[in-house]
């Protein structure tokens, strides 16, 4: 409705110019401009964004998942699980690597278990079978820490596949740029190997 | 003992990730996807940029096709960009590269390469390699683009 009434405005300012061509048409035709530019504008972030966000929440095997969607309350901090496992040893967590293979090979947690990419199909699938056999409320730890937090593709979705499943204690380690700053560069434990 | 070491499963700290600062970067010989032999001990003489992503890395797909530029323009005064991709799997690399239309070398990563350069465990990283073989930089996480397309050319003007 706003785009026609903008539409609407436009031919008759255009009009106006063509046929009086006066300095105040066209001061006028150009404030029209910017508002069908920023009509149009919101109109395009409305239909695009919108569907991109609603895609990546909808998905279906949770790939797209944001780390952001991921609540703050299940966040776990380094230095809280470095102490974990150094002061509770027969009361460890599940620590899940849920990144790259190749990043897990070079150094990981020590007991971590790699279960493949959230950000794929077959990473969800090989973590779900790491934990068919834990109780649903065994604490889990999930890190990557590939990239950024903000940019991570792979933390979200594998949170979201625990929580389908009904894993009721899952956490997700804190890692702001990557592991090899907030962990291997903070001079925690790692192992590693496959 | 003897079987932990076997297998690998050995705690110990990577080597700091600024050690290799002012080093001569560690050498290397492989295939880019093309099949094309990559020696890095063979670019001696031009400025190296050495790029690690992954084709999952959002803030890497940022800085390729500007490293890209950087080969069409500064190719010919000796820049040379060679990008390691660090994924598991070959197919969503070459799907990256044709997307971006990369025609730079890439080689895949491994562990050996890895570690060779202070542990890739975080991406993007960025290595600057003056002429004679020196790292004079590295950049952990996305690049300031502009900063370092300042330090490139001015590594090019060092003759």
């Amino acid at each position: 409705m706003a785009v026609k009434s903008f539409a609407s405005d436009l031919l008759c300012l255009l009009y106006v110019q063509w046929k009086i061509g006066d300095s105040r048409g066209g001061r006028m035709l150009e404030g029209m401009y910017r508002r069908v530019a920023y009509g149009l504008l919101v109109v395009l972030m409305l239909t695009f964004g919108g569907t991109s966000t609603a895609r990546a929440q909808l998905s279906a095997d949770g790939t797209g998942q944001s780390a952001f969607s991921i609540p703050q309350s299940q966040l776990i901090q380094t230095d809280i699980l470095d102490s974990m496992l150094q002061k509770q040893p027969k009361a460890r967590p599940v620590i899940f690597q849920v990144g790259s293979h190749l990043m897990y090979s070079q150094a990981h947690i020590p007991g971590s278990i790699y279960a493949g990419p959230g950000s794929q199909a077959s990473g969800l699938t090989l973590l779900a079978s790491k934990v068919k056999t834990l109780q649903k409320s065994q604490l889990i730890i999930l890190y990557c820490g590939c990239c950024p937090w903000s940019h991570c593709p792979n933390i979200g979705p594998a949170f979201k596949r625990l929580h389908d499943l009904g894993f009721t204690n899952v956490k997700a380690l804190y890692l702001a740029n990557n592991f090899g700053d907030d962990w291997v560069g903070k001079g925690y434990r790692v192992e590693q190997g496959n | 003992m003897v079987l932990l070491l076997i297998c690998g499963l050995f705690v110990l700290p990577l080597q700091s990730q600024t050690a290799l600062l002012h080093r001569l970067a560690p050498g290397f010989v492989r295939s880019d996807l093309n099949g094309q032999r990559v020696d890095l001990r063979a670019l001696r003489g031009k400025v190296v940029l050495l790029n690690f992503w992954a084709s999952w890395c959002g803030p890497c797909q940022v800085e390729l096709p500007a490293f890209q530029s950087w080969q069409t323009k500064y190719g010919s005064s000796g820049l040379q960009v060679i990008t390691v991709a660090m994924d598991d799997d070959t197919q969503p690399v070459t799907a990256v590269v044709k997307k971006l239309q990369l025609r730079f070398p890439v080689v895949m990563g491994d562990d050996e390469l890895g570690k060779k350069y202070g542990g890739i465990l975080g991406l993007p990283i960025t290595f600057l390699i003056a002429r004679n073989g020196i790292i004079v930089e590295r950049v952990n996480g996305a690049a300031d683009l502009s900063q370092l397309e300042m330090k490139v050319h001015s590594l090019l003007s060092d003759r």
